[in-house]
C-alpha cells in the first residue's frame, strides 16, 4: 500500500516517475472476457492482418486501464478519480511471444483545482510512440 | 457501405439493469493487472471509506458498452466492426461504480464526421442506478478506418 497523498502537499510541476505495465497476448485474451469486448483484432491475428494492421493490437481501453493503474496508485486509496480521458494516437502492436509489449505511463500535476481537485497530465508511450495524447485525469484528494 | 448519418442525435432506450457484482469487478482488475486490494477485498475497500468493493475507474466501460453496443450494432448505423478502432474515450464520474450497484447505461450518438478516409462517431452514455443517481458520463470516439465516402 502506498502512502497516502494529500492535497496540501501536492505542488504543479512534480513529474511521476514512469510506470512500465507489460501487456501480452494472454493479458489480450483475459482483456477480451472481462470487458466483454471480443473485437477480432485483439485475439486474431489473421484478421488482424488481412484488414491492415501490422499483427494483434492491443484494446485502446487496455492502456488507458494500464494509465487509470497509475493515477490510483499515485492518488492513494482515499483519493477519487472524478474525470479520466484519453485521445487513442497510436496502436500498441503485441507480438505473439512471450515478452509481449510494454507501455510506459508517466505524469505530471498539471493544476490544483478547487473543492481538493488535483488534475494530471499522463503520457503514456509504446515502443517510442506516444499512444495516449490529451490523456488528463482529475482526482479528488484528501 | 457508408455509416448513416441519419442517427445522429438518436437516443437508445436505456439498457436493461445491469448488477455489479464483486466477482466480475475482481476478474476486471484481474484482467488489468491491477492487486489494489480496494478492487477485492471488501474490509479494505470500507477502510478507504467505501460500501463495499468499487471499481477500476474504467470498469465504467463495460457498463457503457451495455448501453452503447445496442447503438453501434444497429444494422441501420452501417458501421463496419472490424474497422473500428478506439478514437478517444473520457469518463465523468459522480462516485466509483460500487459492487452491489444497479445500473442502466443509455446512449445517445453525438455526432458522425468523415475525418480523412475515416469516420468519426461519438457517442455519450449515461451510466445511472436504477433509482436514478448518476454514476458515470462516458464519451466515447469510434474511428471506422477507411469508412468514409
Amino acid at each position: 500500500m502506498s502512502q497516502q497523498v494529500n492535497y496540501d502537499d501536492v505542488e504543479v510541476g512534480t513529474e511521476l516517475p514512469v510506470v512500465s505495465y507489460p501487456v501480452t497476448r494472454l493479458s489480450l485474451v483475459k482483456y477480451c472476457g472481462a470487458s466483454g469486448d471480443f473485437n477480432v483484432i485483439h485475439w486474431n491475428e489473421r484478421i488482424a492482418k488481412a484488414v491492415g494492421l501490422p499483427d494483434v493490437i492491443a484494446h485502446g481501453m487496455f492502456t488507458m486501464a494500464q494509465a487509470g493503474r497509475f493515477v490510483t496508485d499515485w492518488a492513494g486509496d482515499r483519493g477519487t478519480v472524478t474525470e479520466f480521458g484519453v485521445r487513442f494516437s497510436a496502436m500498441v502492436v503485441v507480438p505473439d511471444d512471450d515478452k509481449g509489449a510494454t507501455i510506459e505511463v508517466s505524469g505530471t500535476v498539471e493544476e490544483k483545482l478547487p473543492d481538493r481537485k488535483v488534475a494530471l497530465a499522463l503520457t503514456a508511450r509504446w515502443a517510442d510512440a506516444k499512444v495516449l495524447t490529451r490523456a488528463r485525469a482529475v482526482v479528488k484528494l484528501p | 457501405m457508408a455509416v448513416n448519418r441519419d442517427y445522429v442525435g438518436r437516443t437508445f432506450p436505456a439498457s436493461e439493469p445491469y448488477e455489479v457484482s464483486r466477482v466480475k469487478i475482481a476478474d476486471f482488475a484481474a484482467a488489468i493487472g491491477d492487486s489494489n486490494p480496494v478492487y477485492t477485498d471488501r474490509a479494505a475497500a470500507q477502510a478507504a471509506g467505501h460500501a463495499d468493493v468499487i471499481a477500476p475507474p474504467t470498469f465504467a466501460i463495460v457498463v457503457s458498452i451495455v448501453g452503447s453496443g445496442a447503438a453501434i450494432a444497429d444494422p441501420g448505423l452501417g458501421l463496419n466492426y472490424a474497422m473500428v478502432v478506439h478514437g478517444e474515450q473520457r469518463f465523468e464520474y459522480s462516485r466509483p461504480i460500487t459492487a452491489g450497484d444497479v445500473l442502466t447505461a443509455q446512449a445517445t450518438i453525438t455526432d458522425i464526421k468523415d475525418a480523412g478516409r475515416n469516420v468519426m462517431l461519438t457517442t455519450s452514455t449515461q451510466i445511472r442506478t436504477v433509482d436514478g443517481e448518476h454514476v458515470c458520463t462516458a464519451l466515447s470516439t469510434l474511428v471506422e478506418r477507411g469508412g468514409a465516402g
